[in-house]
């Protein structure tokens, strides 16, 4: 493989406590290094910023909900087609890209790693299927346990065990990497158009509350070590008023601590936080709670967060949070689908439109900049726009801006129609915070790494990790003129490299990489009455067979980066 | 000895049953016994085993006859045929596996091609309804768990998707249906007394051509307003009672077919039904399904979805994917006189398109893909045989619920014969060199 050598570009790397120093990145055989022979290829970085290549934790970018989003969207193609170019095969579609138009974004804009943040356990050969026709980024995919009968039926009585060596089970035959839960015991109620709006609210027929599910979900996890935390999507999501459903879900957090040999040390990550921190009682009366959300994460360190920020566009919402999504549609007249998954869990999608010229909308967008700005801790507050939930993930760069500077978001909040009901309802006005360069690195790299248990592979520059570098037209000596250079340096990459792979040169794609699927492989006792539950499921209540669920082969799998985790000790 | 293969999945209907058990010689080059399928199902594992099986691909001569060739010049006579073609159309994609498809896909991104699957005859009409007001649906074990209502508007699964009331929706007992058909009422609204019909708790024999009346006088029934005396030749009464039947259970779901998809109305009689459903939903728990026909053609369209993002009649040939259904749908290309070269695979336009649009085939330089002798080789000038995918060949298919499962193979194919995919890559290959392409 290539050797390369960046050169004086503006280093910033959390996992070193680079703070922009100028200093030299060697490459070689994938990896970075110390350094490289004088054979090296060298790339002139002066007057550039390097970070390591950047870490989605939560996106919905492969699988069945986002390809009915394709599907049933034509809409979102009009004048979003991409042709044919060089190594490029066409993409097209603004809010839900196809699949080779996400691999080619994500690397024009510096991200190496993603995370598909819901995968439903019966389509996880869907899933993986267009996990592979992705380029470039290395994915995993997050397999839904949070309505799922086993965990219910199990958790019902505690069984700890018994739950983890199902997870054990389904992440092997899913090729999945974490646990999701999404809206736990409210899509199992959603079966029957019902729902579970409070951590109390028992589930229909299981007799069992989603704070029961939460917390023998966060024991299982740490009972096995999982490189990632349990990943939480709580109940009563988007409501006004839903901030104490959020702190009450955060509660069960309390006392549990970490067990793993990846250095994460938290136990649970509650995702797309901008849409669980509402206060008011109706949508005249909304109101931020990020203030109250953001006190509670700071003080309890054993919880992560994701922004889930409003980006004000077109966007197509898809979520495994079923009732919500029917909800929504009520709320806007548009569109809606919906799958009911047997067993296991459900989807809706429904299109939304994130109007400057709607209080709310205005009001989301200020919530989701106060979240970042409130957090005292960046390792674990990371940025997302929960893709395509509150808008696309190409728009990360205009987000970025945002946060990077008060005058740009000056300018949105004057260019709201309800500018006055923003301000009132938020406290976005009286914060003049601005993100620095190191905090933006550990909110996209050197955090959302540690919290996936991948902190010795990728989210830093340090040697022996993977060569995943991005080099940006952005120059931290200069004081930004306009805000909008921000957004347009941080849109396209000057380079980025994958594994050491040059992937992107002058914001073109050059090389369609060595893209791998990651997924966790665990290693637990034999545990026969786990395995005589699935075998009795499978006979008698799925709609396939036990053998043919499982992702097997290379079709599915082509390129695949195990994480190994024994559990057998305990 | 022989050898029992478990766990076969059957490559005929959309309803794509995955517990076939099937008997091959020790050597696995015969098939000899097919169980649990359904006759058609078992038919099709058979029929691979013909005798008088076509194993080489045959180009037409100029006297009409037809000569034997290798599969190199079969692909050298493919890959050029779609170099020269200005618009191409390459057609079918329902009977092969999603690996196929998706070399096909790159064949035709690298030709301009336009592409098209069985939908465009089919449920293509429901998917332009779920762009217009989207799908509140299910997979088939959530029917099979939980259903007590199941409607079957304009589709008789007795005999086009034989295992399908016994497999998922009308006799299985599920985990909240525990009592199997005596747990369900059936509903089934078709003009004819049909075998699934005759099943029904309420059969409503429609006027033919009135679907989307009566689906909107259900929808006035379940708000309780005023209908007239007769609808669709159906008494307000009977309406009234299917209306209740449908409002009062915990699970209801609407299978629909070519009935309603194909008939007058087409789209509109679907975004009405999927109005039905929407409305339910304000009382109980509803989902609506189409039933798909060939056994991936729901793959096709998710494979043309993730990689071009559209389901159907996708048109290439300006270098990004357009759609627009009536423009860009295969028969009205052909009937345009537009197609100046035509790629069929996995399926039977020669069957199934009109003959207008048959003959223009019959004008271009063609080439057919396909294991059997149909009526789309007779007209074309290339035929070449493959394996049969789901038995002489694996890979993943769709069912009808969008659940992926992944075919097996049980036999080996006659010697010498090619897969969909590898004579795909062997073409696409090929034509990367004549178009220069990276």
């Amino acid at each position: 493989m290539s050797e390369y050598i960046i050169k004086n570009g503006h280093v910033f790397d959390p996992v070193q406590g680079i703070k922009g120093d100028k200093k030299d990145i060697a490459i070689k055989d994938g990896k970075i290094v110390d350094k490289v022979g004088s054979g090296a290829k060298v790339i002139d970085a002066s007057g550039k910023t390097v970070m390591a290549g950047a870490v989605e934790i939560h996106a919905h970018i492969a699988g069945p909900k986002v390809n009915l989003g394709r599907i049933y969207r034509p809409e979102d193609k009009l004048f979003s087609c991409t042709p044919t170019k060089g190594m490029e095969r066409m993409g097209g579609g603004a809010s839900i890209p196809t699949t080779f138009k996400t691999g080619y974004e994500y690397a024009k804009m510096g991200y190496t790693t993603a995370m598909e943040a819901a995968m439903p356990p019966m389509f996880s050969r869907h899933v993986h299927e267009e996990i592979r026709d992705t380029p470039i980024i290395d994915e995993g995919a997050f397999p839904v346990f949070g309505n799922n009968w086993f965990v219910l039926e199990y958790l019902k009585n505690h069984e700890i065990e018994n739950t983890a060596a199902y997870i054990a089970w389904m992440l092997r035959v899913t090729k999945g990497y974490a646990v999701k839960v999404v809206n736990p015991g409210g899509t199992e109620a959603w079966a029957w158009g019902l729902n579970c709006l409070s951590v109390n609210d028992p589930v229909p027929y299981f007799d069992i509350t989603p704070a029961e599910i939460v917390k023998g979900l966060i024991e299982a996890n740490e009972y096995l070590g999982l490189p990632h935390s349990m990943h939480i999507h709580p109940n009563n999501l988007g409501n006004p008023g839903c901030y104490q459903t959020t702190l009450d879900t955060l509660a069960l957090a309390k006392g549990m601590k970490a067990n793993n040999k990846f250095g994460r040390e938290t136990v649970m990550h509650l995702t797309h936080s901008q849409f669980h921190s509402y206060k008011g009682t109706n949508w005249g009366d909304f109101e931020s709670g990020a203030k109250e959300i953001t006190d509670y994460v700071n003080q309890n360190k054993n919880i992560t967060i994701d922004t889930g920020n409003v980006t004000l566009d077109e966007t197509t919402t898809m979520t495994a949070d079923g009732p919500f999504e029917h909800h929504l549609t009520g709320l806007n007249n548009l569109k809606w689908a919906n799958c009911d998954v047997e067993l296991e869990t459900a989807a809706g999608v429904v299109p939304y439109i994130y109007s400057p010229n709607i209080s709310v909308c205005a009001i989301q967008w200020a919530i989701g900049m106060e979240i970042p700005l409130m957090m005292k801790d960046p390792m674990r507050c990371y940025i997302t726009t929960d893709h395509p939930n509150a808008g696309p993930f190409t728009r990360y760069p205009r987000v970025i801006k945002w946060l990077m500077s008060k005058k740009a978001r000056d300018t949105q909040i004057n260019a709201f129609k309800h500018k006055d009901k923003v301000l009132s309802q938020t406290s976005i006005g009286s914060i003049d915070k601005e993100l620095s360069l190191y905090e933006l690195a550990q909110m996209t790299r050197a955090g959302p790494a540690r919290t996936l248990g991948l902190a010795n592979m990728c989210g830093g520059l340090k040697p022996g990790m993977d060569a995943d570098v991005a080099v940006y037209n952005f120059n931290p000596d200069k004081p930004v003129a306009n805000p909008d250079d921000i957004e347009t340096a941080f849109s396209r990459c000057a380079y980025t490299f994958k594994s050491g792979v040059e992937v992107v040169r002058n914001g073109e794609i050059v090389n369609n990489g060595h893209k791998r699927t990651l997924w966790v492989n665990v290693k637990v006792n034999d545990n026969p009455q786990v395995m005589r539950d699935i075998n009795e499921k499978f006979i008698k209540y799925y709609s396939m067979t036990q053998n043919n669920y499982e992702a097997l082969g290379h079709h599915f799998v082509p390129n695949p980066y195990a994480l190994e985790v024994d559990a057998t000790h305990v | 000895m022989t050898k029992t293969v478990t766990d076969v999945i059957c490559p005929f209907c959309g309803t794509l049953c995955d517990d076939l058990e099937v008997v091959v010689s020790d050597d696995g080059k015969q098939l000899l016994e097919v169980y649990n399928a359904c006759v058609i199902g078992t038919e099709k594992f058979l029929h691979s085993q013909a005798k008088d099986r076509v194993t080489r691909p045959r180009l037409r001569q100029a006297d009409g006859t037809w000569k034997e060739i290798s599969y190199d010049e079969a692909a050298d006579y493919t890959a050029q045929m779609l170099a020269k073609a200005k618009k191409p159309l390459m057609y079918g994609w329902s009977s092969t596996n999603c690996e196929a498809q998706s070399v096909g896909n790159e064949i035709a991104e690298i030709s301009r091609a336009c592409c098209d699957n069985t939908a465009a005859v089919c449920h293509g009409t429901t998917l332009i309804a779920v762009q217009d007001i989207g799908l509140p649906t299910c997979t088939l074990g959530e029917v099979k768990n939980r259903a007590d209502r199941v409607i079957f508007w304009g589709c008789n699964p007795a005999h086009a998707h034989p295992r399908h009331m016994s497999r998922y929706s009308i006799f299985p007992r599920g985990f909240f249906t525990g009592k199997g058909q005596m747990s369900r009422k059936l509903i089934v609204i078709d003009p004819r007394v049909t075998d699934t019909a005759k099943m029904a708790d309420v059969h409503l024999q429609i006027e033919q051509g009135k679907d989307y009346e009566l689906l909107n006088a259900l929808r006035v029934a379940l708000k309780g307003e005023w209908l007239p005396d007769v609808v669709a030749g159906i008494p307000k009464e009977k309406i009234r009672e299917a209306a209740d039947m449908m409002k009062s259970g915990r699970f209801g779901i609407i299978f629909f077919g070519m009935g309603v998809t194909q008939s007058i109305g087409k789209n509109h009689n679907i975004d009405e039904a999927i109005a039905v459903t929407k409305d339910l939903n304000e009382y109980t728990k509803f989902s609506i399904m189409p039933m798909r026909g060939h056994y991936n053609v729901t793959g096709s369209g998710e494979v043309f979805a993730w990689q071009f993002g559209f389901p159907y009649s996708v048109d290439l040939t300006r270098g990004f994917a357009r759609y627009n259904p009536g423009d860009t749908s295969s028969i009205d290309l052909l009937n345009r006189g537009e197609v100046d070269a035509m790629f069929t695979i996995g399926s039977d336009p020669g069957a199934h398109f009109p003959i207008s649009a048959v003959k223009h085939i019959a004008n271009v330089p063609s080439v057919c893909i396909d294991p059997h002798l149909t009526p789309t080789s007779g007209v074309s000038k290339l035929h070449v045989p493959v394996a049969f995918n789901g038995v002489e060949t694996g890979g993943n298919c769709y069912r009808m619920d969008n659940v992926p499962i992944d075919c097996r193979k049980v036999v080996e194919p006659p010697a010498g014969m090619l897969t969909d995919e590898q004579f795909l890559v062997m073409v696409r290959d090929r034509l990367k060199k004549l178009k220069g392409a990276a």
